[in-house]
């Protein structure tokens, strides 16, 4: 099928392609533009590793055509922070041993970015709700919600 | 996992997507947030040969007071349902059902219309849809045509729509302020489908439920919006007695499914509890807002 002619913005950096419509933003990612940190998982919407957060709300980028994203501002895990210098949610995973094999983790970091801005995570019932979409077959969770725990209050009540 | 190949339309407005869907000759697909849609597609399941996608539609974006209806546009994720003014304050039953569809991310993507449209039997749109009477408003191009939500749900994952319309907007009741509400649902984990759920909604008047809506859904092929359950409370005080009554009678209408989820007669067992749960809700409420009117 005809390929089209998409812009977007990741992290900040503007990038035009030429694309199938079928290819899903999961794949845009980690293929044409090599930001391989959102990682893919179930491809259809269970797991949430492929989570990044688009036009300042969280999505599933297997579930969102890349064609989709004409235009819009999308955030990845690369964005956060890397190696030298982790980004502030990342500290907290490190600080709270909120990852072991590390496969969920871009999506989890992203989805709590989301949270922090737009949702109350006053209490651990929250907390674990906010949590639900996203599967870690590692920790428990106990430690991610630790994590989370901290931030939340950091960043205080939501406004 | 990855999807067939197919084309791909941004359309502008109502008239250039009912004409991409008319030319498709029934092959065309309508996307919104697609959080229902992509899965299917990605496994493969729905070979759409194009997509057409309405959310660079303006206006569909948009909950609006009509009198005593609410409507919803197509675009509206759950997200802006679920965070709605019009909706805390005229369809509190309608966020209390909010927190049970999917999760967060999901609902940042998915819609209201098109959670209808894709008519899971264990989804909580379609039943609150069937529950508050819903006016179902779809366009092809042949025009505008108004579905009753009584006659939209066919079957599981199957709707009234013929294949070149699609959904612009769903009305459904507001709830008046002297109405009381309640809505239960369990399922395995946060977020899940629901193995069984009930929701309804009664007026206290002198001392009697009036103006009762019952629904239930994931005991059937579709949500249930059971006429014969609310003839049983209308009239009465809502007591343990009559609430066996609503259960054992529940029993008799139900031929829930057996899968790998539940058993049949554990369903059947959940929307009896539920039910029960929902309704002691609903009359407690409904008694706090005795008497209270518009002004």
């Amino acid at each position: 099928m005809t390929e089209q002619k998409i812009t977007l913005s990741v992290n900040g950096q503007s990038y035009t392609r030429m694309i199938e419509p079928r290819l899903l933003l999961s794949d845009f990612l980690r293929q044409e533009i090599g930001l391989t940190g959102t990682h893919v998982g179930c491809e259809h919407g269970v797991c949430g590793a492929c989570t990044v957060v688009l036009d300042g709300r969280s999505a599933r980028s297997c579930l969102t055509l890349a064609i989709q994203a004409e235009g819009t501002e999308i955030e990845t895990i690369e964005g956060l922070g890397n190696v030298d210098k982790l980004g502030r949610v990342q500290e907290a995973f490190r600080q709270h041993h909120g990852l072991q094999c590390g496969f969920c983790t871009p999506g989890f970091i992203m989805a709590i970015t989301d949270m922090l801005r737009h949702h109350p995570l006053e209490t651990d019932d929250q907390i674990r709700e906010a949590l639900s979409g996203n599967i870690c077959r590692c920790t428990g969770y106990e430690h991610i919600v630790n994590a989370v725990r901290e931030l939340a209050k950091e960043r205080g009540p939501l406004k | 996992m990855k999807p067939a190949p197919f084309d791909y339309l941004a359309a502008k407005s109502i008239s250039e997507a009912v004409e991409a869907l008319a030319a498709s000759g029934g092959d065309g697909k309508i996307i919104a947030g697609g959080q229902s849609l992509m899965p299917m597609i990605n496994f493969r399941l729905v070979k759409p040969t194009i997509l057409v996608d309405i959310n660079r539609i303006g206006g569909l974006d948009r909950i609006e007071k009509h009198d005593d209806r609410l409507r919803i546009g197509a675009t509206v994720r759950h997200h802006m349902t679920a965070t709605d003014v019009l909706v805390f304050e005229h369809l509190p039953i309608l966020q209390d059902a909010m927190h049970h569809v999917a999760h967060l991310t999901v609902r940042n993507r998915g819609t209201f219309c098109g959670s209808v449209c894709h008519a899971d039997p264990a989804a909580e749109m379609p039943m609150m849809t069937l529950l508050l009477n819903g006016t179902i408003t779809a366009w092809s191009v042949r025009g505008e045509r108004q579905i009753a939500a009584s006659d939209f749900f066919l079957g599981s994952l199957v709707n009234a729509l013929e294949p070149d319309e699609f959904v612009t907007s769903i009305e459904i009741d507001t709830l008046k302020p002297d109405t009381g509400w309640g809505f239960e649902e369990f399922s395995r984990r946060q977020g899940d489908f629901a193995l069984a759920c009930a929701a309804t909604t009664l007026r206290i008047e002198d001392g009697v439920a009036r103006s009762v809506r019952f629904a239930l859904m994931g005991v059937g092929e579709t949500p249930l919006r059971l006429a014969a359950i609310e003839e049983i409370i209308d009239g009465k005080t809502v007591s343990e007695s009559l609430l066996d009554q609503v259960s054992e009678a529940l029993n008799d209408f139900l031929q829930p499914n057996t899968d790998l989820h539940a058993s049949a007669d554990y369903r059947r067992h959940l929307a009896g509890a539920l039910a029960r749960r929902a309704l002691r809700d609903a009359w407690k409420r409904a008694d706090l807002r005795k008497g209270k009117t518009d002004d």
